[in-house]
């Protein structure tokens, strides 16, 4: 097979909306260009209809319904969005902890993971090899991870606990039994892989001119005034990619939290990690309310966009493009 | 911005060919080492614990007092070979059943984002930027929402319980793939083409045969990026497995976690298995990966 089929011609007229929408046709492009091009877009467009499009619109009607898994529901309006707002405490939890969580640890893995660059980015032999193993965790599951932790931090015995209490801690906390400390035990295993975002802020760094800190020097800047006038506002647009990013992935946070608190969605000590997304799997997948779950869904939707639309607004004020 | 370079001291010029920090500020050298060096160690000590914990037999304490970093005491090698061929848990089964998964998903990932890629990088069609821009947009579509109907639609057509769900949509594309591939496409020249056009051969031999070829690099991180997200994927597999028997290596672990009693070495065992093909993976593709994450960063 060497040449796709589409050359022959074809002079059905197309509706005037259609045309005014896709333009016409590029000077210098044939038809047989063009047929040929949406044959090779043919797995994304059907993906696009049947894993996105018809999904997409059925979320809508099913968040509209009392759906079950293996019993179809009834349209109910917005009765499940009601009954979310004003009689389910569970949502407002489940939201609080997990705001809470955003708001705590993107600030604290954004810095941490620009800590590491900074210390990476010094021109020292064996940067390398530090960089390597800093990026181990980041290639591993979430599930082994979140096993090797639990172990780790098991009140009792675990390794940390021992380690804490030879340093004179005569009572580590209990960790993910802990409704005081699950949160921050759930916080020390993504700083764990904190080396995955460092390695995208290095290459930001490495991208940063030289010569701009060799002008700052002989102008009498010291570190700090380099790092404030020239690393932050060059840096900048990686620190947006990555807020933004790790806005979304906090936001959305599920598989490590389900093999802490097990299959059935407990949500941990007095629900300390019944995290929104945790919630919504217990409620669609372990209750099997899948119009409420699909409910649950819109709202975390909606207020992600919200989240990524205030970023996008500070971004025109802190963030700096170098070709503007 | 115009280059400028500056007359060096040439003690700086020394150090810095020897690889040292200039103006001989050994301090700030040795706070870096040092820093990173406590980095280093709370990411591999929890590895090493776990190595350590997998190499006991039975009979020895898994948690000990002070505790055990690196394996000094039992080298009991027999622990993995009982987690990989127990008849009620086979972790050999999982790794076969995950490695299936794997290469269906990498084929599926390195086909259709290239034949996708490959007319927005190289082809002139109505619509391009529009199409292209949908492309972008869908990189923002919200995960939780599409969950529950995708689950729907798999499950109503017969596909729960089968590897179809975690497989078929690899063969549709995903938007991050096709704008890589995009990107590198773009840069092989226009030339290339037009001789082949003039030898005769069609749109189809030209992605086949020239830019398929060339963008072997670009394919590689696609297939690594493919084969750290399948292997690692946990969350399908939960959703749509159902039979043990075709558990995955993620979920046949979060599964033992919540079954087990104090067969700690076998968990850690196990868990240790799960994260060595990664880590082969990671160890050979290091470059090519590293280097299409900074291409990620780079697009921010």
């Amino acid at each position: 097979m060497s040449r796709l089929p589409g050359s022959g011609a074809s002079t059905a007229p197309r509706p005037a909306y259609l045309s005014r929408l896709i333009g016409r046709r590029p000077a210098g492009s044939s038809q047989g260009e063009e047929r040929a091009a949406f044959l090779f877009l043919v797995p994304w467009l059907a993906g696009l209809i049947f894993f996105l499009a018809v999904p997409l619109g059925y979320a809508v009607w099913i968040s509209m319904t009392d759906e079950q898994l293996l019993r179809s529901g009834r349209f109910i309006g917005f009765d499940n969005y009601v009954e979310i707002f004003t009689r389910d405490p569970s949502f407002l939890h489940s939201l609080r902890i997990t705001l809470q969580w955003v708001v705590l640890t993107t600030p604290l893995f954004m810095a941490a993971g620009l800590g590491l660059s900074l210390l990476l980015n010094q021109k020292l032999p064996g940067m390398n090899v530090f960089r390597t193993i800093l990026y181990i965790p980041a290639v591993l599951s979430g599930v082994a991870v979140a096993i090797l932790w639990v172990v780790l931090l098991n009140g009792d015995a675990g390794a940390v606990n021992q380690l804490l209490a030879s340093l004179g801690w005569t009572n580590p906390p209990n960790w993910f039994e802990d409704a005081d400390w699950a949160m921050a035990a759930v916080a020390i295993m993504g700083m764990w892989g904190v080396g995955g975002g460092a390695v995208i802020f290095l290459a930001g760094l490495q991208n940063i001119p030289p010569h701009l800190y060799e002008a700052a020097s002989i102008d009498g800047a010291g570190p700090l005034a380099k790092f404030r006038h020239i690393t932050l506002p060059m840096l900048s647009p990686t620190l947006f990619f990555l807020f933004i990013n790790a806005l979304i992935d906090s936001l959305v946070i599920i598989g490590p939290l389900i093999v802490i608190v097990g299959r059935s969605g407990s949500g941990g000590p007095e629900d300390s990690l019944l995290f929104y997304m945790l919630y919504l799997y217990r409620v669609a997948f372990v209750q099997g309310q899948l119009g409420y779950g699909a409910a649950l869904a819109w709202i975390l939707t909606v207020i992600g966009c919200i989240l990524v639309y205030l970023t996008f607004k500070a971004e025109k004020r802190f963030v700096y493009y170098e070709t503007e | 911005m115009a280059e400028r370079t500056f007359p060096r001291l040439s003690a700086r010029a020394t150090g810095k060919r020897l690889g040292l920090p200039p103006g001989g500020s050994l301090l700030h050298a040795a706070l870096v080492y040092g820093l990173l060096l406590v980095m280093t160690a709370f990411i591999l000590l929890p590895l090493g614990w776990m190595l350590t914990a997998a190499l006991k037999p039975d009979t020895a304490p898994v948690f000990t007092f002070p505790p055990e970093w690196f394996p000094t005491e039992y080298f009991h090698w027999q622990t993995f070979v009982e987690t990989l061929t127990a008849t009620d848990d086979p972790y050999l089964q999982y790794a076969f059943n995950t490695s299936i998964l794997v290469f269906v998903n990498m084929v599926g990932a390195v086909l259709s984002n290239s034949l996708i890629a490959y007319p927005f990088a190289r082809l002139r069609f109505r619509g391009r930027n529009l199409l292209f821009s949908l492309l972008i947009a869908t990189l923002l579509l919200p995960g939780p929402v599409l969950l529950i109907p995708q689950f729907l639609l798999f499950f109503n057509l017969g596909w729960y319980g089968t590897y179809l769900p975690l497989t078929v949509p690899a063969f549709a594309g995903s938007a991050f793939f096709v704008f890589l591939l995009r990107q590198y496409m773009r840069t092989i020249p226009k030339e290339l083409d037009e001789a082949a056009r003039i030898d005769g051969a069609g749109h189809w031999t030209i992605y086949w045969r020239i830019i398929l070829p060339l963008t072997a690099p670009a394919l590689t991180v696609v297939a690594v990026f493919t084969f750290l997200g399948t292997w690692n994927d946990f969350f399908g597999p939960l959703l749509y497995l159902d039979d043990p028997e075709e558990f995955t290596m993620a979920l046949a672990l979060a599964t033992k976690r919540s079954r087990v009693g104090t067969e700690w070495n076998l968990l850690m065992a196990a868990n240790l298995l799960s994260i060595i093909p990664p880590l082969v993976v990671y160890f050979l593709a290091q470059k090519k990966l590293i280097g299409g994450i900074a291409s990620v960063g780079i697009r921010g």
